[in-house]
Order: C-alpha cells, then structure tokens, then sequence
C-alpha cells in the first residue's frame, strides 16, 4: 500500500515536472514568436491590444483567482487610467513614461479609496460594492469636461520615451509595450508565488481561519487590491498609448464584465488562463461578425449574419455556459485532462 | 418487543452508503425500527449517527442503499417528500428561527396530509408551560431549553408518527432532561415511534426499548433494553461510559 | 442671501415628489432582488434587465396586438414571471450549492443575452409609449402640478410593496419563506415543498421588476438598455439598506429617492451619483447597512 503510494506520489511529481518544463519550454514558444510577430506580418497593434487586455485580466486574475475577491469595478481603474493618461499626454505633452506612470499612480490611488470601502463588507456585496463605486467614477467621468463626454478622448500622442524615443513607429511602441507587459507579468508571477501570495491564497481558502492565525486580513485584502488596481491602470494606460484614444467603453460596468468572462474562460486562480482567455475573447469580438457569416453558410440559417451586431449576446451566452459547466476554465480542464486522478 | 416484528417496520435501512461531497461517512448502515418502538443509536462523536438521520430525511450529500419508511424506499425522494410519509425531524442544531416567534415556530410545519392528528397546540403547552409564556418572544432570543423543547415541540403537531431525534438533551439542565424523558414516555404511550442520537447514555438506555451502537459509519451493535446489563462491558468499551 | 443659492420652496418640493416617484421604483426593485437573495442566494443581476422587458412587453402588447396599458399591467408580469420560472429551473437551479459569485456571473450572462436580443430587435433608442387616458393631464397641489400619472405610480408601487410586506410577514407562506431565507434544509424537512417555492419566489420577484417595468413605460422612454445604470442603483440601494429586512428595502428606497431628488434642486451634477456616495458614507458609519443582517 505504502509502496504503491510512493509510487504514485513519485510519478505525479514526474508528470509535474514534465508539465514544468514543458510549460517553460511553451513559455519559450509563445515568446519568440512574439518578438519576431512583426515581421511575419501580424498587425502589431491588434497584438498589443491583445497584451493590454492580457495583463488586466492578469491583475484582476490577482484578485478573484489568488484573494477570492470579485471585484464587479476593475473598469475604473483600466478606463480611468486611459483617460489620465491621454490627458496629460494631450495637453502637456510629457514623455510617455511619465503619463503611464500618473495613470498607475490614479489607479493606485483610486483603487485604495474603493478597495477601503468595499472590504468593508464580504462576499457578494464586496461585488456589488465595488460595482456601484465603479459607475459613480463612470458618471464622474462622463460629466467631467476634459474627457469629452460620449465622444472621449480622441487623438493622444505617445510622445516621446524617456524624452527622445519617438514612440510614432507601431515597431517601437511595440517593442516598447511588449517590453513592459512582459516585466509585469513577470512581477505579477512573482508576487503570487511570494510568501505575500501564499497569505493571499490563505485568505481565499479560510478567511477566519487566517484571521485565528493573526494576519490582519484586511489590510492584506487592500495590498491586493491597490496592486490589482494598480497593474489594471497600468494596462488601461499601455492601450490608451497604443490605440491613441480613450472612451467611455473603458470605463463602463460591461468592461468589468469583459474582464470576468476572460478571467473565467481562461481559468480562475490560474497563472495563464486568464492570458488564453483574454486572447480568446479579444479575438472573439474581433471576429465575430466573420464567424456569423462562417455559420450562416454552414447552417444555411440567415440569422447568424446579424452574429457581428450582438457581441453582447455572445459573450452572455458563454457567460453562462462557463458558469454552469466550465467553471474551472480552458486551463483547468486542460490540467484535468494532463494530470487524471487530480 | 416481539410482537412487533410481524408488522411493516416503521423505518428499515439497509445497507445505507452516505457522502458529504467528497467524505464517505456512512459504510453500509443497517437497522430496523417496528412501529411504537423507541430505538436509541449510540456511539462516539463522528460515528455516523447524526449523518443516519440526515440521510434518512435526505439532508446529505449522496446516499445509496434503501431506506424504507412504513414500507415506501425513499433512497431518490426529495426531503420534502420524505417529510409527507409521516417524520418529524428535530435536528442537533435546534434549528430554531430567529426571524420567527416562539409561536410561529411552533406553528410552522405544515399538517402532514393523510397522517393522523398529531398533538394539539394546547397539549404541546401543557407538555411544555414555558413555550406558552414566551410564545411571543423571537426565537433566538429563547433559552437554550426553551429552545430545545421548541424544536421537539413543533414536530408533534404535524401529524408526524416517526420521530428523529438528535442529541435533545445536548447541553441541557438537569431539571429539563427530565422533562425531556417524561416527554418521551409519554410519547411512547401515545404510540409514537421514537429514534434518538444521544450521546448521554444515562439519559436515553432507560428510553429505549433496543439500542443500536454506530462507530465509523456502521452499526457495531445491537440488543434490547433488557440485555443492557450483560452489554454494559462492550458498552464500556465502544463508548467509554 | 446669496441669490443664487436661494431655492424655491415649490420648486423643492415638486422636486421631493418626483424624486419619491423614483424612490418608489427603488422600493420594488430592491424588495424583490432582496426577496431572492433571502431565498435563493443569488443576487440577481438580470433584475434590471427583466424590469426592461417588462416595459418592452407592454409596448410591443399596444404596438402589435392593441392591448392597452391596464391589461398589461397584469399580463407583462405575469409573462416575465413565467420567463423567470424558465429561467430559475433551467439554469439557476445547478448553481445554489457553489459560491454565491457565480450565481451573480450566471444572471449577468442572462441580463447580456436579454438586452442583446431586445438591442437587435428594437435598437438603443427610445420607443415611445403613452399614458393611459384615465390618467393624462395634471393635478394642482398647490407647490407644483403633478401628473396624474406619476401620483399612480406612486400609489400603486407603495401599494404592492405594502401587500408584499404584508404577504411575507404576516401570512402562513410568508412565515415559511422567512424561515427559508433562514434554513431551507430544515423548512423542506417539515415536508414544505421549498423547491417549488424557490422557483415560484424567483418567478414573483421578476414578476415584481416586471411591474415596475410597465409603471415606467409611460415616464420614460421604453429602450433596451433602460435597465442597464439602474440595476447598479439598485445593488446601491441594497448595499445601504441591507437585505435583511422587506420595510429596510421599502424605506431605503424611498429615501434614497427623495435625497436624489434633493440633490436635484441643490447641485444637480451630483444628482446620478448621489446614491453611490450615499453608499460610501454609510460603509464608512455603518458597514453593516441600515437595516443590516449579514448572511
């Protein structure tokens, strides 16, 4: 008996360690084709996109994957940071690091004064909390003169890095904006494996129960937060630089959703779901329109045409199948179906 | 108790598998109650008595087996169905309602239909004087007797003719264990038919008219009242009375 | 006194009617999104979105069937708490025993695949609906006119949360769907048959939002997204009232409607956040809410 569990005990650290390496060696994959993406011809622009919705869903990952927290109002903090951005870069010109630096420091900010409010209760008012305070800064910067109202904010300049880099080449931005989601992504891996994470994880598992060992729950529940916020207005900063305009889009409750539905679709408390899942979605709504008329052919059924006009629906749909039957995520089914007995 | 066993039991389990999700708790449980009998199950804290009458009412997570009430399986009926058949469950935690007063807690379980009377309103009073001086005071705010003969009490108006009892003299006062006895005795004359958890032995062996002794999900052993005395060294063992 | 701070008292106080008239519409929403987070656990993001077809409803009964308002008073809820029974046994039902998260994601999928459906079919503008001729013109109160129909909305809304007050607290049911808010476990162990109640719960409760939703068909403009920003109110409303209580949710929405109102007469930029700050305020006071009793 005992030897048999040795055994099994040894090949499943075997399998993980193959899984590892493995993981390291698709980690290798995943980057070289991005360094060398631009010049196969991918449009760089719809990468970086990519990337910045990646890193949100990635610090949001932080907080409902490694803390239990569903924040319903990241919106805020990744729209919020755009149009901080844009203004400064807009009216005074400054070098694009300083801009991304004030719009992370606006989420920081932002994200302390919900992030004190919404501990406050736990659960689904948690939820519900931060998705109130999250429409208040919406109507706020809905009213507020220099964001432009419904049109938002059209034609920032990147400017210059670091004071001289001309940031107008799509190439150097690229590099630029994959450089920096990379470092993050790298810091958000690091701080979920610290022993930070590990409480974090603690608290996601039996918050009364960290609480009976003496951690002062709440203020690890805010670190968590302003870090979330913080690396979400850091990629609401990166797309308002790459796309050169911000709008009320970002900003609004159904952004917050947008990046629920990665996170879930990926895999809840996953390093990479939410990375697949942000791929997944963007690509998604970017192709929809194509995938209605794909079907429409196939099925011969003329409704699928108008698929391009309701991603809302979609994306409800998939909202509810993963919640009724794919609740652990691309990443965790694909774990299952590598690892059985798990 | 002979003349008992010619009749339909009034629960029969057999072979009882139960799981509280992933936790298999109840290995193969066995047992047969006769219609008017009071049955005790004893046994160790986590030995599956509690989890043999969640099981029965179908408040666990998985069972498998048969349980059979007045001859009806119920293994795959909802709880509620199985409440109809004739049971009145009073659970370990009371379950008293705080939203509720001490008299709409009382009244809450509906009439069984097709059962037999049940007590009245004003025989449960008498049984228990204090419910009706406080019948206006909210539920939690009820001693933890008060509570207690509350939850017992509001599972004999319905009609109910099978009673499961959980661990009732739990962290009660002397005076009130006794009442609780006098309740089962006259219980037990009225025809009821009575299954107590209890954990003091001293309370329920002179109750019962058989005993069962549950340890790791099964029953380990089983006589009647009167071979108690000839039982006491194996009791002494499996429950360290 | 600094004239530009001086306020009409009319003005005021017309603004502190319609403002209740609001309030009066929090009042249904939270009680029934209150009434089945006591029961089901879930909070029930498609709320709004099932106020809007209700008011949807009534319109498309007057547009392609010629039934006027007062019967789809009764039909439009009557439809949505049907739609709503669907709703809860297909798809709500797999999801009481996990985290109540998931109960909140699974209604907002439902909320995007019901706006979507009506986006396509009606667009975002605004469809145009009348009040019924009983109720046209206005009524002299002395400070202020007040349509007739708004005087209705506010009669027939305290009405109904009133009735629904009564049903739950005073009623045999209503005691059996307080105890289930408490344990259900225990309530189906008494041989109360608490799924159906579940499913018929979630039914009312939509029904309800339905209700409010053909109320406010003649006052504003009946659109697809017209539930979107006040499910959001709502989940203000409930976050200072606290669930625990059918008056706590009446009271607070009522109030939060006047003090909107208020806020309308003394700085109207705040008025669309005023309950969110409201919020803040008293999870700074008071974090359990006001009338609070935490699950």
């Amino acid at each position: 008996m005992s030897a048999f569990e040795k055994e099994l005990g040894n090949s499943s650290k075997n399998i993980s360690k193959i899984l590892k390496s493995k993981s390291v060696s698709w980690s290798l994959v995943v980057l070289t084709s991005l360094l060398l993406a631009p010049f196969i011809g991918v449009y760089p622009v719809l990468i970086l996109k990519i990337l910045c919705f990646a890193l949100f869903a990635c610090s949001f990952n932080l907080l409902i994957g490694f803390t239990g927290l569903l924040s319903f109002g990241h919106a805020a903090f990744f729209g919020g940071a755009g149009y901080i951005f844009g203004y400064f870069m807009k009216s005074w010109g400054i070098p694009a690091e300083i801009g991304i630096i004030l719009g992370v420091g606006f989420g920081a900010i932002l994200g302390y004064v919900i992030g004190s409010l919404a501990i406050k209760r736990q659960g689904i008012y948690f939820a519900m909390i931060t998705l109130a305070l999250a429409q208040m800064v919406y109507f706020i910067f809905l009213q507020t003169p220099f964001t432009g109202g419904e049109d938002g904010l059209q034609g920032i300049p990147r400017g210059k890095l670091f004071g001289f880099i001309p940031l107008d080449s799509d190439l150097v931005t690229y590099y630029f904006v994959l450089g920096v989601v990379l470092l993050a992504f790298l810091a958000i891996v690091r701080i979920v494996n610290s022993p930070y994470g590990q409480i974090l994880r603690a608290i996601k598992e039996n918050e009364p129960r960290a609480v009976s060992l003496g951690y002062d729950t709440n203020r690890f529940k805010l670190i968590a937060f302003v870090t979330s916020a913080s690396f979400s207005a850091l990629a609401g900063s990166l797309k308002a630089l790459v796309l050169g305009f911000a709008t009320l889009t970002d900003v609004h409750w159904t952004m917050s959703g947008s990046v629920i539905l990665m996170t879930l679709v990926g895999g809840l408390g996953t390093l990479t779901g939410p990375i697949l899942g942000a791929v997944l979605i963007v690509m998604l709504e970017n192709k929809i329109g194509e995938i209605g008329f794909f079907l429409a052919e196939v099925t011969g059924i003329q409704w699928f045409e108008t698929l391009g006009q309701s991603v809302p629906m979609v994306t409800g749909i998939i909202f509810i199948i993963c919640v009724l039957s794919f609740r652990q995520g691309i990443v965790g089914i694909f774990t299952r179906v590598c690892r059985p007995g798990r | 108790m002979r003349e008992y066993k010619s009749s339909v039991p009034a629960l029969e389990i057999e072979d009882l598998q139960g799981w509280y999700g992933e936790s298999h708790v109840l290995h193969g449980v066995n047992l047969k109650v006769y219609p008017g009998e009071v049955v005790t199950l004893l046994g160790r804290n986590g030995s599956g008595r509690t989890s043999t009458m969640r099981a029965v009412m179908g408040l666990i997570g998985a069972r498998k087996g048969s349980i059979k009430v007045n001859g009806v399986e119920t293994i795959n009926m909802p709880t509620y169905k199985i409440a109809n058949l004739g049971i009145g469950y009073c659970p370990e935690e009371r379950a008293i309602f705080s939203s509720l007063s001490c008299e709409e807690n009382l009244l809450l379980p509906p009439k069984i239909r097709g059962a037999g009377k049940g007590m009245s309103q004003d025989e449960i009073y008498e049984m228990f004087p204090n419910l009706q001086e406080r019948k206006h005071s909210q539920g939690t705010r009820l001693s933890g007797g008060e509570q207690q003969m509350l939850a017992v009490g509001r599972i004999l108006r319905t009609g109910a003719n099978l009673l499961l009892l959980d661990e009732i003299s739990e962290g009660l006062a002397p005076v009130i264990v006794q009442a609780l006895a006098r309740m089962i005795r006259t219980l037990k004359e009225k025809g009821y038919t009575v299954v107590m958890v209890e954990q003091n032995f001293h309370f329920a062996a002179p109750l019962a008219d058989r005993l069962y002794v549950m340890e790791h999900g099964v029953i380990v052993e089983h006589f009647e009242a009167n071979e108690l005395e000839t039982k006491m060294p194996v009791l002494n063992e499996l429950l360290g009375v | 006194m600094n004239p530009e701070f001086f306020i009409p008292i009319p003005v005021l106080l017309s603004q502190l009617t319609l403002g209740l008239v609001n309030g009066a519409f929090y009042a249904m929403l939270s009680l029934g999104l209150a009434v089945i987070f006591g029961l089901l656990n879930v909070i029930n993001f498609a709320h709004g979105a099932l106020y809007m077809l209700g008011a949807v409803l009534a319109w498309a009964g007057m547009n392609y069937f010629g039934v006027g308002y007062w019967t789809m008073l009764l039909v439009s809820p009557l439809i949505v708490g049907i739609i709503g029974i669907i709703i809860e046994r297909l798809l709500l039902h797999w999801i009481y025993e996990l985290d109540h998260i998931y109960g909140l994601l699974l209604t907002l999928g439902i909320t995007l695949v019901i706006e979507g459906i009506m986006r396509s079919a009606y667009g975002v503008s605004g469809l145009p609906y009348a009040a019924p001729s009983e109720l046209r013109g206005a009524t002299d109160l002395g400070f202020m006119f007040l349509p007739n129909y708004r005087a209705w909305v506010l009669v027939a809304s305290i009405t109904v949360c009133l009735a629904t007050w009564f049903f739950i607290e005073k009623t045999k049911v209503g005691s059996y769907l307080r105890a289930g808010t408490e344990n259900p476990k225990i309530v189906e162990s008494f041989g109360v048959n608490v799924p159906v109640m579940i499913t018929l719960t979630y039914g009312f409760g939509v029904a309800l939002a339905a209700f409010a939703g053909v109320l406010a068909a003649p006052m504003m403009q009946v659109s697809p997204l017209m539930g979107q920003n006040l499910i959001i109110i709502i989940f203000a409303v409930v976050v200072i009232g606290g669930m625990g209580s059918i008056m706590g949710a009446i009271v607070t929405g009522l109030a939060l409607g006047v003090l909107e109102g208020l806020t309308k007469v003394i700085y109207p930029q705040a008025s669309s956040t005023v309950v969110f700050l409201i919020m803040a305020i008293i999870l700074l006071v008071r974090p359990a809410g006001l009338f609070g009793r935490d699950k």
